[in-house]
């Protein structure tokens, strides 16, 4: 029999199942006697708080800090949760007056809180729901319990079956047991995709209701990638996962050897893959894959989450970070890139029907001189300890960009003034994701040193696709003909005018798309760190002699199911 | 007795974190601290009651402190909303 769900984490795992059943709530409707029966029932409350606590100390002391700090931030909320003064005022106050048993008294307190953190507007809280009911089943399955229960108690080459897995669920799983999960709700970005895809083990989400036809110990072969669950499989069918698994390991392995290999096709020509970064931890890390840079730094995080713009210091120091983990590999600085999605609680962005189309990104750095200066002297300042370039978003023009390189020259004046040394020769370059740059981009390669080809902002402009609506998802295509074509030109131009041309959208980490990008002539990737070695294998098999006759060959194509299919069959 | 108010300035308002940090510095002292927002006043002591509350960036709240060792608490309640809520 099989199953299948949404892959969210790839890898082969073969294992027995373990079902974590929710315990099922059901209210007993025990009316308490005597003073004797509250007395004895306070007691049995007291005593599941005691022992839930120290279950949850047990997972703190036992917490392996490489897993990030998140998990162990959520353990302690839960040990305040579980020793809640309201909470146990409620419950104990239920058994008194109310004559309930512990039972009954704790199912209508924890419901009664779980309601009101879904009821709240603020989404944050409403999710804090999920912590509450993890609390009150800990306390409640421990209600009839002497001990506490030890957490991760599974056999080796175990692989969890569960509805879905609450947050102390996730954080406890032992992954030197667990080899794999899968969960009925959920999708890519749910909790546990996330912690899957962080410990690297293979998960599958959203299988719906039939996946509770799995019984304790069936034996499950998991395809991370496909999302297939087969139960009980016959032996031929294990063998053959088996050598798929081993495949599997061997190619992981295989990349991860990859980090330090340069990045050159066979015939010699060199690539360079970079990273797409929020911070200096991410340079760190990215680093670490292989990267020889970074692509595109993000700044939104420095103005996001916090209620007055950064000064000019503080986003120096930001910068200055980043500059030195890259330890002089280069480092491409996208400028401000607000508005859209992306609103900031200390600045007065105007409603408007179409904020994709609206007041964003260089469009407010040039009606707020005044903000965009700051950043542009931070980032001149933090020059000096690294390789920085400056990159401009969301230019449709020329004119936008000499306007922007006016102020940036105020911005270097005002320095020089101070006495202040910058990299007086800073690159400055502009991302290349409006239809309209695209197709002048033999006018704008005039006015840089660099293009950035930022593709999911260029697909979605150019096909009149909202990225955001589900209902429309399937024609925001990259692989659209007009997409290719744009991407191709604007690559064309920029080495006609000998200035470099990268690329930091998706497309840049989509394998399919490799080939065909070097055949355009690209030679700048810049992707989520984790995509380097993938990419990199591709590239380091590959020849630029191939990838331009499939250049030509996808050109020739007019739908973008012919060209995907064709890619696909020369990649693999 | 001793009541301040402080303005939330993190933009997310009371975030679990916080709160967590702020209940585990209010077991150190003896005194009744209470937390009040428009006309609810909690107990500090409870996560759940301060969650509750739903307090966002911007909002002002009071906390009020009776007992003993109140000056004592309220020198580290300052230092609490002034340092912790700024680094969300």
């Amino acid at each position: 029999m099989m199953i299948n769900g949404i892959g969210v984490s790839p890898g082969i795992a073969i294992g027995k199942a373990h079902l974590l059943k929710k315990q099922e709530a059901a209210l007993s409707g025990v009316v308490l006697l005597n003073n004797a029966d509250v007395v004895a029932e306070t007691a049995k409350f007291n005593n599941a708080v005691a022992l839930s606590v120290q279950e949850v100390e047990a997972m703190i002391s036992n917490y392996d800090q490489s897993q990030g700090k998140e998990g162990l931030e959520i353990l302690e909320t839960h040990i305040e949760l579980l020793s809640d003064p309201q909470i146990s005022e409620d419950v104990t106050g239920k058994i008194s007056k109310e004559k309930k048993n512990a039972n009954d008294a704790l199912i209508e307190v924890i419901a009664d809180a779980v309601q009101l953190f879904k009821n709240m507007d603020d989404e944050y809280l409403s999710a804090r729901a999920a912590d509450v009911q993890d609390i009150g089943d800990r306390l409640l399955r421990n209600l009839n319990a002497s001990t506490p229960t030890s957490f991760a108690s599974y056999e080796a080459d175990t692989i969890i079956i569960a509805e879905d897995l609450t947050p102390s669920d996730t954080i406890s799983m032992d992954t030197t047991l667990v080899v794999g999960f899968s969960t009925q709700v959920g999708g890519r970005t749910s909790h546990a995709a996330i912690i899957a895809r962080s410990r690297g083990i293979p998960a599958i989400v959203g299988c719906g209701a039939t996946l509770m036809d799995i019984k304790d110990e069936d034996l499950l072969i998991l395809d991370g990638q496909s999302g297939d669950i087969i139960i009980n499989p016959d032996r031929e069918t294990v063998e053959q996962y088996r050598i798929k698994q081993e495949n599997w390991l061997k190619q992981s392995n295989l990349l991860r050897s990859l980090k330090d290999t340069p990045a050159t096709t066979t015939d010699g020509l060199n690539v360079k893959l970079l990273a797409n970064i929020g911070d200096a931890n991410d340079m760190e890390q990215a680093i670490g894959f292989g990267a020889e840079g970074s692509g595109l730094l993000r700044t939104e995080l420095l103005f996001m989450g916090r209620d007055t713009l950064p000064g000019e210091d503080e986003q120096f120091e930001f910068y200055k970070a980043v500059a030195l983990k890259a330890k002089g590999k280069p480092v491409i600085v996208r400028t401000l890139d607000i508005g859209g999605d992306k609103q900031l609680p200390y600045f007065n962005f105007p409603a408007e029907q179409n904020p994709f189309l609206g007041y964003r990104a260089i469009r407010i750095c040039l009606d707020r001189p005044d903000i965009f200066i700051v950043q542009l002297k931070a980032i001149l300042r933090a020059s000096t300890f690294g390789q920085l370039k400056i990159m401009f978003p969301m230019i449709s023009n020329i004119q936008e960009v000499r306007a922007a390189k006016v102020i940036l020259q105020q911005a270097k004046d005002e320095l020089t003034k101070a006495g202040i040394s910058y990299d007086k020769n800073i690159p400055v370059g502009i991302m290349i994701e409006i239809p309209s740059a695209a197709i002048t981009a033999d006018l704008l390669a005039k006015g840089v040193d660099f293009f950035s080809i930022g593709t999911n902002d260029l697909c979605q402009y150019t096909l009149a696709v909202d990225r955001m609506n589900e209902q429309i998802k399937d024609l925001y295509d990259p692989y659209n003909p007009g997409v290719l074509r744009l991407i191709a030109y604007v690559i064309e131009q920029g080495h006609k005018n000998n200035i470099e041309v990268g690329m930091c959208g998706e497309l840049a980490s989509d394998p399919k798309a490799t080939l065909l990008l070097l055949g355009m002539g690209l030679t700048e990737f810049s992707m989520s760190a984790t995509a380097i070695p993938e990419i990199k294998n591709i590239i380091i098999n590959s020849s630029s002699t191939t990838a331009k006759q499939v250049h030509k060959r996808v050109m020739e194509m007019d739908s973008s199911a012919s060209i995907t299919a064709y890619l696909q069959e020369v990649t693999t | 007795m001793i009541t301040k108010d402080y303005i939330i300035t993190a933009a997310e308002g009371m975030h679990a974190r916080p709160a967590t940090n702020l209940v585990k510095l209010t077991k150190n002292y003896s005194s009744l601290i209470n937390l009040k927002k428009g006309d609810r006043t909690v107990k500090l002591s409870s996560l759940i009651n301060i969650l509750s509350l739903g307090i966002k960036g911007g909002e002002t709240i009071s906390i009020i402190i009776d007992g003993e060792d109140e000056t004592s608490a309220i020198i580290a309640i300052d230092a609490f909303f002034e340092e912790e809520l700024k680094h969300l």
